[in-house]
């Protein structure tokens, strides 16, 4: 937003430097090369619209119309219900349940991958540490493998027979209804601690070095740095790991959809995604797609909403 | 005297050459071993925490069935890794090699393509002045927080509407989209395709969209490189729009299909082992993309996270 910001004075400059040397051929139309904004945007603005906007809208359709049948064996066909499929939605139990547990999930797993990832960002970032190549390297090497993938491989190795860990496995039961939640989180984090830790560390490297040195001088240790010359300099790079980490959160669906095989405590309603995926087979797609459009909501609001007051925060 | 040494270490090229010129800055004896042991041992033990299970899958992968649960898990024992390989490409026709190249075209061409569009659109945002840009912009980068995974059923429910499902094009189509990109692109485009250049190029007689494709694009790079290397990991590792609109093996994707098998696994103990050696082959693919791009992308994030 702030660069938007800066930007227009500047391409208006541009503009009018333009105007000068412009051909007479659009005098009329005061935007100039308008054939070549629109080329240039319209290729990604008609797929947005097809793939994002239409779809939107489509959810949102779909969702204020109900099923009605003539008889027991008559033809069904779709009809105006209103906001009967909402109502249906918010007396569903387990998707309420199901929203609950992404909540508990995102508010367990956010801070401990993003506190991992910003420790390992500022170690690798600190004078303390040799080899950084390496970690950086290592750190982010889970980040290729797929959710899915990474699913299964950990499904293995939580197994209580088939785990290379079986000394551990067979006495904890990673799978079980009280434990399988955090298994699914650490999978996650496993996957995306490197992932945030480089782009945490990308901004760090973009401090000026002079701003520490001058603490430094003042004898400020590491430690002391971090927390008050790096720290907030990176917050807008934090925020932004942040609000992608609760987008993705209460989207969980391929690491518990696969894990549905590996422990039964998994049910076809865990999280709000296998709650819109198991409607939509049954099939009830106008349900469905009422689920689809609340955890939208929900979950731009909730990312929304944490934008605005970590903004806020940053400002006092 | 270690403190020297790391520094020298840094690369060349890194962005801050002020630590290493400058050598009276007091820093090397504040670090106590005590501090720099503790960050080893850290970093050490979550090296392991993230590298022990891809080492496992490779060693799993690497055992005949027999071996794999009467021998060391960690340590690989008779070395039947290509022997494994063959008969996982062999199994029904092949039809992992199927997936594998399905991914291959569905997260290539994808990124290709969504990377050349997202970075046309936010040349385009950065670089022009038209009525309703900022609102495009903004609603672009509402986009951004619109999670895919909330657009998988809309568009499986408009695709059965024209008969699409089921189809090459159900999965590569929605998958040109990238918010994100048009982001990035914008903002790059802005921080480091020069004004003076486009207009020099205009004097010089070129068209705006000649102009973009030989100078603009050389500028934006390192951004477009991160666009396509994001936009190509959120493909490969898209599992829930294949999910729903996927009937048919041969169209799957390799997540799609080893998730196929492993739910499979107690019906067909055989794919247990196919699921661990394509599990370990599908991995690979990525990481050779994410070393060989490296110092493209580590540029272009801190472009992204900076502003």
């Amino acid at each position: 937003m702030s660069a938007s910001a800066a930007l227009s004075p500047d391409a208006q400059g541009s503009a009018a430097r333009v105007s000068r040397t412009k051909k007479p051929r659009a005098s009329k139309v005061r935007v100039q090369h308008k054939g070549a904004i629109l080329a240039f945007v319209l290729p990604f603005g008609i797929l947005f619209g097809l793939f994002y906007l239409v779809p939107i809208g489509y959810a949102v359709y779909e969702s204020l119309l109900v099923i009605k049948r003539e008889g027991t064996f008559g033809a069904a066909t779709e009809v105006f219900g209103g906001f009967t499929q909402y109502i249906l939605v918010f007396q569903n139990g387990p998707f309420w349940q199901s929203i609950g547990r992404v909540l508990m999930f995102g508010v367990v797993q956010v801070p401990v991958m993003l506190g991992l990832a910003l420790l390992f960002a500022l170690l690798l970032d600190s004078p303390l540490l040799r080899g950084k190549r390496f970690f950086r390297l290592a750190f982010f090497v889970p980040y290729a493998v797929p959710g899915v993938i990474a699913a299964i491989m950990w499904g293995y190795l939580y197994s209580p027979n088939l785990s290379p860990f079986r000394a551990v496995t067979e006495n904890i039961n990673f799978l079980s209804a009280d434990l399988v939640l955090w298994s699914i989180a650490n999978v996650v984090t496993w996957v995306y601690v490197g992932y945030n830790m480089l782009i945490i560390y990308s901004a760090l490297l973009a401090i000026p070095t002079e701003l520490y040195e001058a603490a430094r001088l003042d004898g400020a240790g590491q430690l002391r740095i971090a927390w008050s010359v790096k720290i907030p300099l990176i917050m807008p790079a934090i925020v932004l790991t942040a609000i992608f980490s609760i987008i993705g959160t209460l989207q969980l669906l391929a690491e518990p959809q696969v894990f549905r095989s590996f422990s039964s405590a998994v049910t076809s309603t865990f999280t709000p995604n296998l709650t819109v995926y198991s409607t939509s087979s049954i099939p009830n797609f106008n349900l469905a797609a009422a689920f689809s459009v609340v955890l939208a909501l929900a979950t731009f609001i909730l990312s929304f909403t944490f934008l605005k007051f970590t903004q806020r925060k940053e400002t006092t | 005297m270690s403190a020297m040494k790391t520094d020298s270490e840094r690369p060349a090229r890194r962005v801050r050459p002020v630590q290493s010129k400058n050598p009276h800055a007091p820093r090397a004896p504040r670090e106590s071993p005590l501090a720099r042991g503790g960050a080893l041992i850290v970093m050490g033990v979550f090296t392991l925490y993230f590298l022990v299970p891809i080492w496992w899958l490779l060693v799993a992968a690497s055992k005949s069935r027999s071996q794999f649960t009467t021998t060391n898990p960690l340590w690989f024992a008779d070395f039947s890794l290509f022997e494994n390989i063959g008969n996982l490409v062999a199994y029904r026709d092949g039809v992992y090699l199927k997936w594998m190249l399905n991914s291959a075209l569905y997260a290539g061409g994808g990124a290709l393509i969504g990377t050349i569009i997202a970075g046309m659109c936010g040349y385009a945002l950065a670089k022009y002045n038209f009525p309703g840009r900022e609102l495009i912009f903004n609603v672009v980068l509402g986009g951004v927080l619109v999670p895919a995974t909330a657009l998988a059923l809309p568009l499986f429910l408009i695709f059965s509407q024209i008969s699409l499902t089921n189809t090459f094009w159900s999965v590569f189509l929605p998958s040109l989209v990238s918010p994100f990109g048009v982001y990035l692109a914008r903002i790059y485009a802005s921080a480091s395709v020069p004004d003076e250049l486009i207009e020099a190029a205009r004097l010089d007689g070129a068209g705006e969209v000649r102009t973009f494709f030989t100078v603009s694009v050389r500028m934006m790079v390192p951004a477009l490189v991160t666009v396509f290397l994001f936009q190509f990991v959120a493909i490969w590792n898209n599992f829930f729009l294949p999910l729903i609109m996927l009937r048919d093996e041969t169209l799957f994707p390799v997540t799609l299909g080893l998730y196929a098998w492993n739910s499979q696994v107690n019906q067909i103990p055989v794919l247990r082992d196919y699921v661990l050696i394509g599990a370990l082959l599908s991995i690979i693919p990525l990481i050779i993309i994410f070393l060989l791009l490296q110092r493209f992308w580590r540029n272009g994030l801190s472009a992204g996270s900076v502003k």
